[in-house]
Parts: C-alpha cells; structure tokens; sequence
C-alpha cells in the first residue's frame, strides 16, 4: 500500500470523503446563493435556516406522519420553495429598489426568527433521523469502506448541480434567467413576466437549501442551529467562488470540502479557517472571485 | 394602429413628457426627430411601459397601454429595439436571437432572418456582445422580428455606426416596411430617417411641435434645422 506524506491511505480516504460530502453540502447551498444572488442581488443570509427548516420537514413527516425518506425528498424542498416563494412575495420584493443592505439584515432577520422558532420548540439537543433501510451499510472499494448513504449523497448531489447547472446554461428558460440577470427591464420589454420568475427563482434556490436539509438529515443530527453552523462557511465558498456565478459556487463548493478534508490530515490545527485564509487570499488577488466576472 | 394623446410621462419627480401626441398608421415608417432630450427614447420607453410613471392615453390596436402591466405591451405585437441594444452579454448570438418569445402568427423565421442579415449567419455559437457594434444592432431588430410583432420601435438603429453599415441597416429596414411592418423609428441622422420614413414627427421639450410628410421635408429644410439645431 502505498503511502502520502506519511498519512495511511485509509486515513487519506476517510477525510477525502468527509471533505467531499462536506464539499457536496457547500456546493448545494453556494448553488442557491449563486442564483439568487444573480437573479435578485439579495444575499440571502436566511439559507442556512431553509436548509435547517428541511431537515426538519424530513423529520416531522417521519416522526408524525410515517412519511419516509423518499417522499421527504420530495415534499421537504417544496415547503421550503413555498415558504420561500411566499416571504419573496410579501417582503423581499419591497426591498429590490433599496440598497441590497436591506435585503440582507431581512434575511437575516428571518434567519434569526426561524432558528429561535425551532429552538423553542424542538430544544437545541437535535433529534437522530434514521438511514433509509436502501442506503445503509457500506462497500468495500478495496481502498477503504464507503457507507452507502455517504456515496448516495455525493452522487445525488453533484447530479442536482449539474442538473441546475445544466438547466440555466443550456434551456431556454435558463435564457431568460441569464437574460433577466443581465437586464431584468429589457427581458420584460420582450414580454416575460419578470417579477414571477424573481419569485420562482427565490423558491427554487431555497428549495436547493430545503433538499440539502434532507440529504443533511441522515447524517448529522436534526438540530435548529445545523445551518448557522454552515452558512459561515458557505457565504466564504460564495466569495471564492464569485458572487452569482453557477459554475463557480459547484466548482468552489467541491474543491473547498477536500481542501479542508486534506488539512485535517496535515494539519489539523488550520481545518477550521482554511476557506477563511483562501478567501482572504482570493480576496487580495482577484476580488470579483475566482469565476466572478468584474462588475 | 398606435395612437397616443396628451401623455406625459415623468422619471421620478422630474416630468419630461409634456403632452406628446402622434399616431401612426399600418405600413407606416414614422420618425421621431429632435435633439438630445427632447423625449423621443422617453415616448419609446412610455409606449413599452418602461417608463415608472405616465399618464395620458396610448393605443395599439384598440387596447389601452397605460395601466397595462409592462410584460403583457409587447404580447399585444410590439417589437423593441432599445437604443443601447441590449445584446446580452451571458448569452449566445442564437439565445440572443430566440430569446423574446413568439407572441403572434406571423414571425420570420430564423432563415429569413439571416437572409436579411447575412453577417448573423453562422455566428449563433458566438458569445452576444463579441459581435461588431453593426452586428449587435442588427441582431438588436433580428431580435423582434420571429416574434410576430407587427410594430416595431426603433430607437436610433444607426448611432456610432460607419456608413457603410448604416446602408446596410437602411436595406434592411425598407424590407421590413415591404414585408408591411410599422414602423416607429427615433433617428438623429434625418439623411437615414429621410430615405426610408412617410412622415417625420418633430419633438421638442416633452412636446410633439411639427409634423413634416418626407415628400415635404426637402421643402421644410431650414425649419428642421431650427428644430434640431444643425
């Protein structure tokens, strides 16, 4: 077996791996930041409490409904995309023509409402949501034992992103977006209904973040303060990666969560704030990010 | 087919329509002549429901623009090339194109486009904003017409453009006025809006002041020179 600065191959690979779901959890939440962010200039400081309110969706259905794993996977993101699409609706929208400060301390704002919510209700212990029966266990790879679950999660979420990915690069609705990103007044001009597609984009961002949630659930405990946790870090891969750019929030969200996967290795000391000192230095060097394009 | 009367229009607290009142009819070239500031991009942007706040009347086709929500004016068959083009620049030279969408029967279709203008053919894969600034004009009014829009508001197709483009432009524009568009053109350069327009509208301060049929314009030289101070 072959070594790596002295570090066991299944050591190396076990952080590889949490650096990767680490990395899959960034991408996903960068992702919706990206979008929005492009779409309407708010820094929607309350991603990381949709994400949180998915995981607890997850939960709810499981612990009062019976409703499983799968099906969560599909309703937890539309609630969040709804509550997401009704705050769009009757607060955010009053905000776009003021500085986007304002859109930030209400997001913000909303972010602290619905964690201290949760917390009043739930408590702050967190409650253990089980792997679906189909994902548990592990394979051996010959290298190292992967679970299953962890896999699933790395696997689904890079094809979301690319799917997102896909979608606003490459469709026709993907067009618009691009466009109305570009000149939201022009897109109108030629018909298309704009301020929909503000608050579809807004749903469908958080929903990224409600879908994160769910496949966050399994793994961490369901807990009210898991996205505040998170956020920090995200909003750092987000200014690494450049403010709205879709391709640089995947890219950035991915390479940052081995990055630090590998630090631990090497030294662990630096895990926690080595997004931090990159994006200091990214920060120094190119200021509109790595895939930002200068405004 | 449009008909506006007494509009005014205002950006904020500053008033800058005062009135305006034209009409144009089906199959016509109209111009809108006058200095800089005189209202005529501000008249575009009121007809397209750009402009935040107006009032006045304004009919296409019977239906009344003022009031209606902006996205819905071009779905009444309303094509607009904005003055600073608006080519986007995260889009391809075909997205740009298929961008607006088909909103009547009737459109050209894509080749016919490109039979138009033979410079967007083969350059669809291009990013939008890498095309030469006659191109991304050209692709500006492309834009307009699959989408079955029958007016079409033009504002300064020429500006910054050498010569030789803007012949190219003026061939292109007598062929939509042939293929029966109407036409509502915002020119500087009268000698282009001469060639081509019926009737030339002449703006002044928020105000529609003068109404010159082309077959008198050569007659009513020294008073457009007055009016637009050249």
């Amino acid at each position: 077996m072959f070594e790596f600065l002295g570090i066991p191959p299944q050591a190396l690979f076990g952080q590889l791996l949490l650096g990767l779901i680490n990395g899959s959890f960034y991408a996903l939440l960068s992702l919706g930041l990206a979008v929005i962010f492009g779409m309407l200039n708010v820094v929607n400081m309350a991603h990381g409490a949709f994400y949180m309110i998915g995981a607890f969706v997850a939960w709810l259905l499981l612990a009062h409904a019976g409703i499983g794993y799968w099906w969560a996977l599909v309703l937890a993101p539309l609630a969040v995309g709804a509550l997401g699409l009704v705050l769009e609706r009757t607060m955010l929208r009053r905000l776009y023509k003021v500085d986007h400060l304002y859109g930030l301390l209400l997001t913000f704002g909303l972010a602290l409402i619905f964690e201290g919510a949760f917390r009043h209700q739930f408590g702050v212990s967190g409650q253990p949501y089980p792997t679906p029966e189909l994902l548990r266990g592990g394979s051996n790879l010959g290298f190292m034992v992967l679970p299953v679950y962890r896999g699933w999660v790395v696997v689904f979420s890079a094809m979301v992103c690319l799917g997102t990915w896909f979608a606003i690069e490459r469709t026709r609705l993907g067009a618009y977006l691009r466009a109305a990103t570009e000149n939201p007044v022009l897109v109108q001009a030629f018909g298309i209904n704009v301020p929909v597609m503000v608050s579809l984009t807004y749903g469908f961002g958080v929903a990224l973040a409600g879908l994160a949630g769910v496949l966050a659930a399994p793994i961490y405990q369901v807990n009210p303060l898991m996205g505040s946790n998170l956020i920090i870090v995200v909003f750092a891969v987000v200014v690494i990666g450049g403010m709205g750019s879709i391709l640089g929030a995947i890219v950035t969200g991915l390479s940052l969560g081995l990055l630090e996967g590998l630090t631990k290795l090497l030294y662990p000391e630096a895990a926690n704030i080595v997004v931090f000192v990159i994006m200091a230095v990214v920060l120094v060097i190119k200021p509109a990010g790595l895939f930002g394009r200068e405004r | 087919m449009l008909e506006i009367a007494d509009l005014h229009g205002f950006y904020g607290e500053s008033h800058v329509l005062h009135g305006v009142s034209l009409e144009v009819r089906r199959g016509e070239v109209v111009t809108l002549l006058g200095r800089n500031g005189a209202g005529k991009t501000t008249t575009m942007r009121a007809i397209m429901g750009i402009l935040p706040k107006r009032t006045g009347a304004i009919r296409f086709r019977g239906a009344e623009l003022v009031g209606m929500a902006p996205h819905r004016i071009p779905r009444l068959g309303i094509g607009y090339v904005p003055e600073e083009r608006g080519i986007f620049a995260s889009l391809s030279v075909d997205e740009n194109l298929t961008l607006p969408p088909v909103v009547r029967d009737g459109g050209m279709t894509v080749e016919q486009i490109h039979a138009l203008f033979p410079n967007l053919k083969g350059r669809g894969a291009t990013q939008g904003t890498r095309l030469s600034g006659g191109e991304q004009q050209m692709l500006a009014i492309a834009r307009v017409l699959r989408t079955g829009a029958d007016l079409i508001l033009l504002d300064e197709p020429t500006e910054g453009l050498a010569p030789v483009i803007i012949e190219q432009i003026g061939v292109a524009v007598r062929a939509l006025k042939e293929r029966g568009f109407t036409i509502v053109l915002v020119e500087q350069n009268f000698r282009f809006a001469a060639t081509i327009a019926d009737r030339h509208y002449v703006m002044e301060a928020g105000r529609v002041v003068d109404m010159i049929p082309n077959h008198r314009l050569h007659a009513s030289m020294d008073k457009l020179h007055d009016y637009l101070g050249v």
